[in-house]
């Protein structure tokens, strides 16, 4: 049970700021709510779908992702080059397993609240929703990936600046392409098969499908829980590297 | 050898660590006895930091082997992170936790027991004074504060040997002062510490042993007194092309003598530790 412990820490610090982190965390998904989903998309229909209901969940995956990477990369890379509180982890009698599992779990934990934040506000601004045990599931999965790839990200940068480089150029690119907005089905064949390569076009689809009574997206969620799988992996492969 | 056992807690045989063609520490060779404060001194980048980091885990020697307390770190790494108590030369504390959670994560790092946990912590916010400071956030605390809460972490699972890295740097001269007897206070409770630091007289107060360490090598090792006495006790300190001098004898008649011939400001004096430092590290290897 030593992810526990690491898990434990998290969760105390994540107690003392409990009010920062929901209000931090509503901005951006409340923003493009507001503009994509009122805005923008009012009177819409996606595929036969009112356009809010289609950009929700999207919107919820969303919000997964970034809570969770941001949740994991910002403080490790904080941990790591500006207080180094990391080496108290890695001189600590606990495995590069155990280290990785509980800061990718407290990861999880804080993408998962802020996205079901985003739910609790899609419903307030009317929008209904299929919410049953497989979307937790993928919203769980989301939530795990993306602490994984926050970790991965913090622990292979060599200096602070990177870790904004590496949301410019994977996170950025995945808010806007991965049907988060729009339906990949209206790209390009090319263009659809690049973007269905990327993590966050899953994680937008299993939700939207389960929250749409869709049908089971069983192949994205395997895609997610490869993902998910090969990027927790990584985390542990890089932590055993300790210089 | 079982662990427990044995005149040397710390033996390194042959040890190497290279960073691609960059050798920080050259064939390293030491024994450190249990019970002694043991002090390694070097100018900047001389591989002391390197060394500590090897004997703390922090990184993987590229050949040799490393025993502490029997145990070998090629292969019981985790147990020899219970071993060894750890107080880094950054401040290192976690900010967002108070004190008192900084040493409870610790202590749920390495596993104790609910019950004994808060015992401990109460023992050892007692040990460094910072028992009236318990429920502050560890970002508040002064610098010596959070050099005494490091203190007070690296021990509280009770580790065989203490690892302080620049103990002392950047405090003044009080908190200085109150780390050193908390050095002396460990010691006499039968503690092992390893120290690196910069500060000879630190090195002159607390040392049992002193390793001089320079371009990764060890190049003299003994107490400051035997180290003294191999440079020589006396010094003859004087001026010569605009550049201070340094000679040293092992008779005081002898270094009379020398400075007769001299001419201009002559000091003659007892050579202290510094002199030693000085001496050792700027002769070419």
């Amino acid at each position: 049970m030593d992810w526990y412990t690491v898990f434990w820490r998290e969760m105390v610090v994540l107690k003392k700021r409990l009010f920062k982190f929901f209000a931090g965390s509503m901005v951006s998904p409340l923003l493009y709510m507001i503009a994509f989903g009122w805005g923008l998309g009012r009177g819409l229909q996606v595929n036969g779908t009112d356009y809010l209901a289609f950009v929700v969940p999207g919107i919820i995956a969303l919000s997964a992702m970034n809570g969770s990477y941001n949740a994991t990369g910002v403080p490790v890379n904080i941990s790591r080059f500006y207080h180094k509180t990391w080496e108290e982890y890695l001189i600590a009698p606990i495995t590069p397993f155990s280290l990785v599992l509980g800061k990718t779990m407290a990861g999880c934990v804080r993408g998962s609240f802020s996205s079901l934040l985003m739910l609790a506000l899609a419903y307030v601004m009317g929008t209904r929703l299929v919410l049953n045990l497989w979307f937790f599931v993928a919203l769980f999965l989301t939530s795990f990936l993306f602490a994984s790839l926050g970790l991965v990200a913090a622990l292979v940068i060599t200096s602070h600046e990177d870790m904004n480089q590496f949301g410019t150029f994977v996170i950025l690119p995945m808010t806007f392409l991965c049907g988060t907005f729009f339906s990949v089905d209206k790209l390009p064949e090319w263009a659809g098969w690049l973007i269905r390569a990327l993590p966050l076009t899953h994680a937008s689809q299993s939700l939207r499908s389960i929250a749409l009574g869709h049908g089971f997206p069983l192949a994205s969620l395997l895609v997610l829980m490869l993902y998910s799988a090969a990027l927790f992996g990584w985390g542990v492969h890089i932590a055993r590297r300790v210089e | 050898m079982l662990s427990g056992e044995g005149r040397f807690l710390i033996r390194l045989e042959h040890v190497v660590k290279k960073y691609k063609s960059v050798i920080a520490v050259n064939d390293l060779n030491l024994h450190i006895e249990r019970g002694t404060v043991f002090g390694l001194l070097g100018p900047n980048g001389a591989g002391k930091t390197t060394t500590v980091r090897l004997l703390t885990t922090l990184a993987r020697p590229s050949s040799g082997q490393i025993i502490i307390n029997g145990y070998n770190m090629n292969r019981d790494l985790v147990e020899i992170k219970r071993q060894i108590g750890v107080v880094p030369q950054h401040l290192n504390v976690d900010i967002e936790l108070t004190v008192r959670e900084n040493l409870d994560l610790h202590c749920r790092l390495h596993r104790i027991k609910h019950a004994e946990r808060a015992r401990r912590i109460q023992e050892m916010l007692r040990f460094v004074g910072l028992a009236d400071r318990a429920d502050d956030l560890a970002g508040v605390l002064s610098g010596g504060m959070k050099r005494r809460l490091m203190i007070a972490r690296a021990l509280i699972h009770r580790p065989s040997i203490l690892f302080l890295d620049e103990p002392t740097v950047g405090l003044d001269p009080h908190s200085r002062r109150s780390i050193w007897d908390l050095i002396k206070n460990m010691n006499a409770m039968g503690m092992t510490v390893l120290l690196t630091t910069h500060y000879i007289e630190e090195a002159e107060a607390l040392c049992h042993c002193v390793g001089l360490i320079n371009q990764g090598r060890l190049i003299a090792l003994g107490s400051p007194r035997e180290l003294l006495q191999k440079v020589g006790e006396t010094v003859v300190e004087y001026l010569e092309d605009g550049t201070t001098r340094n000679k040293f004898f092992s008779r005081r008649e002898d270094a009379v003598s020398f400075a007769a011939g001299l001419r201009g400001s002559v000091l003659i004096r007892k050579g202290n530790l510094e002199d030693v430092f000085v001496e050792l590290t700027s002769r070419r290897p």
